[in-house]
């Protein structure tokens, strides 16, 4: 091991998923210098997506999966601090930690993710009531499951209906109440969305569209939710899910620029000097429009936490992966490839009622995003076309014969 | 409690014994297995877990989904007769001294 001098510290704030892979990047990318994770949840590094599909199962091993082995942080020397950061000064390149400890930094990287946005509604913090975030939730939750006979739950979003899918597969009594038209709004087209609506039902769960929480009260020994249209449901348990704000507090007050997320240019360097941010807190230029994004996924955690590994390690180049996105829904799985937006034109390919489709969105006759469900050919082809600018047909979409996965065969000579 | 072996494309071989119903990717991501990454968490959505199964093992198996097959298309190393997503093999007695082969430059 060479010797170190604070020049080729990395700090990085946050043991998620971003966080940790941009300290096994560097070291792939050959950084022999020092490497700082700040852990500030009381687990070893772990991973978020089981939390609301497997880990709720009932026969469920319930142990939470591990982002790396237990000998991987020190194999690779890398420093885990069980700590949160406190205040940086980026002009002494200095962070100070919880315990008042002050750790200077050549590098600095905000992987500080997201926290859950707080049901707005009198009761919301009642025994009962849930949000689904850390192992800790999960665990809560689990415990909660297991007793409880009825269930609400508040958002009809990816965790909301993961969430309700997975209640509604114990066997439990299982309501959603969703203040728009349709679940998944931001992230879904209409018709996908229109697809989920009647495949849940069908399963059993109660899905209330168009009707908010208005309060949360105690009754008897359980819990009573009030909606916006003046029904009642009584429930034994509450788990709410109405969407994520980027942990931002820490980077507002060290005077970085912030726009819902840690603003970011398109090589994720902050308007710091030698302070990056990765992952769900950080608000990028999309690599096809240039508008601000913020994603929320495993797949732009890990890659931004290569991007900015090769940029700390000596590199230059902009951030263009395509984002993707899956969901399981009980037996449903929904992935995504591209961000699609409600002007985009879509385009359904195979047959919604044999359970089995997609829908591709067209954005000024340029496939900008495709929704998959229980089709995993056209969500691979997918994320090798979209960000392409392949301009494509309804008609061409609906030949007979047309398949995505030929399309990226052809279109594509590299793999992605 | 039934043994998996993980073998490196340096030779290197690693036996894990697990409970029944661990999957082989579970069992290599929580002992550190390299080469294994399992980054979706186990649901055949990121084809980050590629192994391939010595094929005196191929009955004991569970069949191929169609998902599984799908995204075995997409995996970074180049996918075989034997490969599978080791997220949907679950560990059993039948499956007890399974030898797999983890490809040499997965992620």
């Amino acid at each position: 091991m060479e010797s170190r001098t604070a020049a080729d510290h990395v700090l990085i704030i946050g043991a998620g998923q971003a966080g940790v892979q941009v300290a096994d990047s560097l070291r792939t990318a050959g950084h022999t210098g020092a490497i700082t994770l700040l852990n500030d949840e009381d687990a070893v590094p772990y991973q978020r997506p089981p939390l609301s599909k497997d880990y709720l199962c009932a026969d469920s091993l319930a142990a939470p999966l591990p982002l790396r082995g237990p000998e991987f942080f020190t194999q690779h020397d890398i420093t885990v601090l069980p700590s949160a950061a406190t205040a940086v000064d980026t002009a002494a390149r200095k962070v100070t930690l919880t315990d008042g400890t002050i750790v200077e930094y050549t590098h600095l990287v905000f992987a500080t993710g997201a926290a859950n946005r707080a049901l707005p509604c009198p009761g919301a913090d009642l025994e009962g009531v849930h949000g689904l975030r850390t192992l800790w939730d999960a665990e809560n939750l689990q415990q909660a499951l297991s007793t409880a006979q009825r269930v609400v739950v508040i958002g009809a979003g990816f965790i909301g209906l993961e969430f309700a899918a997975a209640a509604r597969a114990r066997g439990l009594q299982v309501t959603v109440l969703e203040f728009a038209s349709r679940p998944m709004g931001r992230a879904l087209s209409a018709t996908a969305a229109d697809w989920f609506t009647t495949k849940h039902t069908q399963d059993g769960i109660t899905l209330r569209l168009n009707e908010g929480v208005a309060a949360i009260r105690s009754a008897g020994l359980g819990l009573r939710v009030q909606s916006t249209t003046g029904a009642h449901y009584d429930a034994d348990l509450v788990l709410y899910g109405v969407g994520v704000l980027p942990r931002t507090a820490l980077a507002q007050a060290a005077g970085l620029r912030v726009d819902n997320g840690i603003v970011v240019d398109s090589s994720l360097r902050t308007t710091v000097d030698g302070v990056f941010a990765v992952g769900d807190c950080a608000s990028f230029p999309h690599p096809n429009t240039g508008a601000r994004t913020r994603i929320e996924s495993v797949q732009n955690a890990t890659d931004h936490g290569r991007h900015v590994a090769r940029m700390i390690t000596g590199e230059s180049g902009s951030y263009s992966e395509t984002p993707w996105f899956w969901s399981m829904q009980g037996p449903t799985r929904l992935q995504i490839a591209g961000i699609s937006s409600p002007a985009d034109e879509p385009v359904v390919l195979g047959n919604p009622d044999s359970g089995k489709f997609s829908i591709a969105l067209l954005r000024d006759g340029v496939l900008s995003a495709v929704e998959s469900v229980n089709s995993a050919a056209d969500h691979i082809a997918a994320r090798r076309l979209v960000g392409q600018g392949i301009k494509l047909t309804p008609q061409e979409l609906c030949a007979p014969g047309f398949s995505l996965k030929a399309l990226a065969k052809a279109e594509v000579s590299l793999p992605a | 409690m039934p043994t998996i072996i993980f073998t490196q494309a340096s030779g290197e071989m690693t036996n894990l014994s697990v409970p029944e119903g661990t999957s082989l990717m579970r069992a290599a991501v929580t002992n550190g297995i390299e080469g294994i990454v399992g980054e979706c968490g186990g649901q055949a959505m990121c084809a980050t877990c590629h192994v391939f199964v010595r094929p005196e093992f191929a009955a004991q198996l569970p069949p191929l989904s169609e998902d599984e097959d799908e995204m075995l298309d997409c995996t970074t190393a180049e996918r075989t007769e034997t490969s599978r997503l080791g997220c949907q093999i679950k560990m059993s007695a039948a499956l007890d001294h399974i030898v797999v082969d983890v490809p040499a430059d997965g992620f």
